[in-house]
């Protein structure tokens, strides 16, 4: 499931902007305690449920409903399949965790040289080439998955299936994120900085490289932190591109076996899967934070989640 | 002076992307046209794609519209139902974005960062498992109705996990509203306190600056929202698979996931996809270009 840049592009703007003095509420105080309620019951409704994903992974018991109190067997050695005993479920996470790694490792090199292009380069070809990216992101994932799936069984054939068809497709999908989001901010990085960079004596590739692209250093780590996330909870893409049990993913695992009576193990895999994203946001936050104080720019959460 | 390399450094610096794109998206797309136009083979039952358009053939096209409009439109229900639960969910999201997202941009005050960014926290959960968490509460023996049944006071223990239209367009809101509610908050942010404040002298009140000052501002948030959680969910199987597994859920995304798993039916899917992108074509172009216009204005 993708999230759009869109969004994230509209925020980024917001959060460049220098922050605006809200007005005192002049609506009535009934009205927005009544907005911070609902609120409140959706931000619950949204997150609850996961929490109790969560929560049952530590169940001493069998059940995913009935509390039997606290335990890590699900996680640590259980003769019923812990994550450490269940071959399946291990090999789930490593496999994820390397999709995503390499996905990453891809996309976004590919990405922000296609977002420098993009930014001189004028003409039908660069702006055709655009409009494609920007197409790979609105179109129904299943799209691009079946396209992949036939090219690989029916015109491809000794490219096959499996991890690199998947790494193929993964990034396919999400090259959109570091073009759009480089491409945001590579508007707000004005063209004197190369100039200067030029007149000093730089050459068109150093002046990229030792000008453009620290400045562009935040768009890129959000680009990668996004792409990352995304690629770990990706499931449509992998899914039909997997070949065999062991390009199997965690999103694959959990559609196999949710209505089947799982144990609390499988909450446990998804809790790490869960873990492993919030740490890279939190890395890559307060990556993000140190590096824009060097920059003297806003520091505070919102212009990271904006550009989120 | 721009010198020799300037000239050519941007093309070779997007070429590797460009030669992505054509590879891995538009080759892809034109297999599916191939596979879909192409025949079957008539002992293996697997698709012989036509890669010559000339030789395309349209069999697989009558056979789905047959299927769609024909005596035995067994496509029919659930493209209808597909149009009936994405237009649901679109509403829903809509109703439960909007306080939200208001809230969060104009009265959230200090605690804004953090309604933000729990706002945002769905995104980095997998979609997967947040489907989990609702069949873990709905199970027969689920916390949900435990509740409802005052843990089994009242004797009223609902079937939610096997055909229940409703948890799937439940589960379809809650996978998607925060797609929604992002964009919504984008608009609804950079309406200026001040415009607010004119509306007020002028003597719009409550209701009457809800109307005509934040309604209409907030529409491109509204419409990107509805887009970007619409196209989506016209291809999506999994939630339908996951809350409910049964025919009487299906969607479009379910028949095309349907034919792509039986042999011999890779054609039907292709043409299902095909039929669903040209639906789709309109939107998606409109979408893209309404924000390469917003990327160039600013």
């Amino acid at each position: 499931m993708t999230v759009s840049p869109a969004p994230a592009e509209a925020l980024l703007a917001e959060a460049q902007e220098p922050r605006r003095q809200r007005a005192p509420s002049g609506m009535s105080g009934a009205r927005a305690h009544g907005l911070a309620a609902i609120t409140a019951v959706y931000l619950l409704w949204s997150l609850v449920p996961v929490a109790v994903v969560v929560l049952f992974s530590f169940n001493a018991g069998r059940s995913r409903s009935t509390w039997q109190g606290f335990s890590l067997r699900w996680y640590t050695w259980d003769p019923d399949g812990s994550v450490i005993n269940d071959e399946s479920i291990r090999n789930a996470l490593t496999h994820t965790v390397l999709l995503a790694v390499i996905a990453t490792a891809i996309t976004v090199p590919l990405g922000v040289l296609f977002a420098l292009a993009l930014d001189r380069w004028r003409g039908r070809l660069p702006a055709g080439a655009n409009f494609l990216a920007l197409i790979t992101f609105v179109i129904p994932e299943i799209a691009l998955a079946i396209g992949l799936l036939f090219m690989v069984t029916y015109l491809a054939t000794p490219f096959g299936l499996g991890t690199t068809a998947q790494i193929v497709g993964l990034v396919t999908f999400q090259l959109a994120y570091p073009i759009v989001i480089c491409r945001a901010r590579l508007l707000t990085i004005s063209a004197h900085y190369e100039e200067a960079a030029r007149d000093l004596g730089a050459t068109a590739l150093g002046a990229v490289r030792r000008v453009i692209l620290p400045m562009l250093f935040p768009a890129i780590l959000v680009s990668a932190i996004l792409v990352f996330a995304d690629v770990l909870d990706n499931f449509v893409i992998v899914r039909y591109l997997s070949s065999d049990a062991s390009t199997e993913t965690t999103s694959m695992r959990i559609y196999q076996v949710a209505r089947a009576a799982p144990t609390p193990a499988l909450n446990a895999m998804a809790t790490i899967i869960l873990v492993v994203s919030t740490l890279v946001i939190v890395v890559g936050w307060l990556l993000y934070r140190r590096w824009s104080k060097r920059q003297g720019d806003s520091t505070d959460l919102i212009s990271f989640t904006g550009n989120l | 002076m721009p010198d020799r390399t300037s000239r050519f450094i941007w093309p070779i610096l997007g070429l590797p992307g460009m030669v992505w794109i054509a590879l891995f998206f538009l080759v892809p797309l034109y297999v599916v046209f191939c596979v879909t136009f192409g025949t079957v083979d008539p002992i293996f039952r697997s698709p012989v794609p036509a890669w010559n358009p000339l030789e395309w053939q349209f069999e697989q096209v009558v056979v789905v519209w047959d299927r769609l409009v024909g005596p035995n439109n067994f496509y029919l229900p659930p493209v209808l139902r597909t149009l009936l639960y994405v237009v649901v969910a679109v509403v829903a999201c809509m109703i439960i974005a909007f306080p939200v997202a208001y809230f969060t941009a104009r009265y959230a005050g200090r605690h804004r960062a953090l309604i933000l960014a729990l706002l945002v926290a769905p995104f980095w959960i997998s979609y997967m498992m947040r489907m989990l968490a609702w069949i873990n509460l709905l199970q027969p023996d689920g916390l949900v109705n435990s509740m409802i049944t005052l843990w089994g006071i009242i004797p009223l223990e609902v079937n939610w996990l096997s055909g229940n239209p409703f948890t799937v367009v439940m589960g379809l809101i809650y996978g998607y509203v925060p797609y929604m509610l992002l964009p919504l908050f984008a608009a609804l942010d950079r309406i200026s306190p001040s415009l607010i404040e004119a509306g007020r002298d002028l003597g719009a009140s409550g209701f009457g600056l809800f109307r005509r000052v934040i309604l209409p501002m907030s529409v491109p948030g509204v419409v990107a929202g509805t887009l970007l959680i619409a196209l989506p969910m016209m291809g999506d199987y999994f939630t339908s698979d996951m809350l409910s597994k049964s025919p009487n859920t299906s969607m479009i995304g379910n028949l095309i996931n349907l034919s792509i798993a039986t042999p011999g039916q890779s054609g039907q899917a292709g043409a299902l996809l095909i039929l669903v992108l040209l639906v789709l074509l309109a939107p998606m172009i409109w979408y893209t270009r309404s924000n390469a216009k917003a990327e160039v204005r600013s």
